[in-house]
């Protein structure tokens, strides 16, 4: 009995393409990523900054960064071509991540509210105080 | 393309094939990976539940700003970015084997192996230079509240807190070390050697420091040198071993195993392997440098 019945790539010129096309894609989603990452240093640099739009960088740098998890994914890795059957083994027991990030994450902001309402010593040695000194 | 319409009428499951049109040992690396990944998953997770529950986190931009041979200029990302297009080359390179592989081209699987193997080591190399920049780094901090003592980033500690401005730091000058205070001159006057500075007078070599300039900073959350070393070294130790396997699989494939096997499936597997180790640094690169 053979494992593999059919073959799917297709070993030729329009594969080297793909391939090409996906290392410009992932180089130029990583620019974007630097591009917006290093604009945080600047906003930092206003004392009133706004928290939420940092926020919203950061989510878009995610957002990103899980494009480029699915092209090599997908591309480099071929799980694209595969039968979807093999895919869902892999796909659905990943879910667990969703959870595990959710629940986790949650934990430690609200280990932090908890101490920030109980032990106000904690707040104030470590939360960053707004510039005073107009620097 | 008459292959592909049989595939879709084939009953996968009526046993007498396999139900995953997958060769049992790139199965077998998925399901590795897939575990490797929750690995991976824990450790991060672990890190962002820590940085959740702090009031305040270093800025990635002002801990990840130094670049080989350019001395203290502020090159904030410059590096990583370095590191992290090494990395997606030498996945490019990687797959372009895998390709060869199918073709059975024996010299193009070696050509490309050993772009790939040279990527790898040249990212190990930058990781090494990067470790040892932070471990050693002279950053002024400020140490129980009113010295200023020189430390580098290491599990026990690190320089990257809150910024010190004002009365303080003037206060903590005075009460700083003569080897601390020369060390903070000899940044900026180079000219002047360490042993000539440390005979001069506290009060003149305070004079000769420009506070302005300075940024001086608390010591930052304790955790994060330990995440930084534990989760950038266990993918740095992945780098390492898939080097090791790259050059395991190019000299199989200079003495010719995989022609008289008749397929280049073992190329796949390590392939599958060093490209999960390009995906967990993207996402190593997205907790640590961007946000």
């Amino acid at each position: 009995m053979s494992e593999v019945t059919f073959h799917h790539h297709v070993p030729g010129e329009e594969n080297v393409k793909r391939i090409k096309k996906t290392f410009w894609l992932l180089s130029f989603i990583t620019i974007i990523e630097l591009g917006m990452g290093f604009s945080i240093y600047f906003i930092h640099k206003n004392p009133d900054y706004s928290h939420a739009f940092v926020l919203a960088i950061k989510g878009a740098i995610v957002i990103l960064s899980l494009a480029k998890a699915f092209y090599i994914v997908s591309i480099f890795m071929h799980l694209g071509d595969e039968i979807r059957n093999m895919i869902m083994t892999i796909a659905v027991p990943l879910m667990l991540f969703i959870w595990f990030i959710a629940a986790f994450l949650w934990d430690g902001s609200s280990y932090k509210n908890l101490r920030n309402k109980y032990d106000k010593h904690f707040q104030e040695r470590t939360t960053e105080k707004k510039d005073t000194s107009g620097h | 393309m008459s292959s592909t319409t049989t595939a879709q009428e084939t009953k996968w499951w009526n046993g007498g094939r396999s139900p995953f049109n997958v060769e049992y040992g790139k199965l077998m690396m998925w399901y590795f990976l897939m575990s490797d990944a929750f690995t991976f998953g824990a450790f991060l997770i672990s890190y962002g539940t820590i940085r959740f529950s702090q009031n305040f986190w270093p800025d990635p931009n002002v801990v990840f700003n130094a670049f080989p041979g350019t001395g203290h200029i502020n090159l904030p990302l410059a590096f990583v970015s370095v590191m992290t297009f090494i990395l997606i080359a030498s996945s490019v390179t990687m797959v372009l084997a895998v390709h060869e592989g199918h073709r059975s081209n024996r010299r193009g699987v070696i050509k490309w192996m050993l772009w790939t193997i040279l990527g790898g080591i040249a990212f190990l190399l930058c990781q090494a230079w990067e470790w040892h920049h932070l471990i050693t780094g002279e950053n002024a901090v400020l140490a129980d509240g009113n010295k200023i003592e020189l430390i580098g980033q290491t599990m026990g500690g690190n320089p990257w807190g809150k910024l010190v401005e004002g009365s303080v730091v003037t206060d903590a000058l005075k009460n700083s070390s003569t080897q601390t205070l020369a060390s903070i001159v000899h940044e900026h006057h180079t000219d002047l050697s360490l042993d000539e500075l440390m005979k001069k007078p506290k009060d003149e070599l305070i004079g000769m420091i420009n506070i302005a300039e300075m940024h001086i900073r608390e010591k930052g959350p304790i955790a994060f040198g330990g995440y930084f070393y534990g989760i950038t070294g266990f993918h740095g130790f992945h780098v390492f071993s898939g080097v090791i396997i790259n050059i395991i699989m190019l000299t199989m494939t200079v003495k010719g195993v995989f022609d008289r096997k008749g397929h280049y499936l073992m190329i796949e597997k390590a392939g599958l392997y060093w490209h999960f180790v390009d995906l967990v640094w993207v996402f190593v690169f997205l907790c640590f440098y961007l946000i």
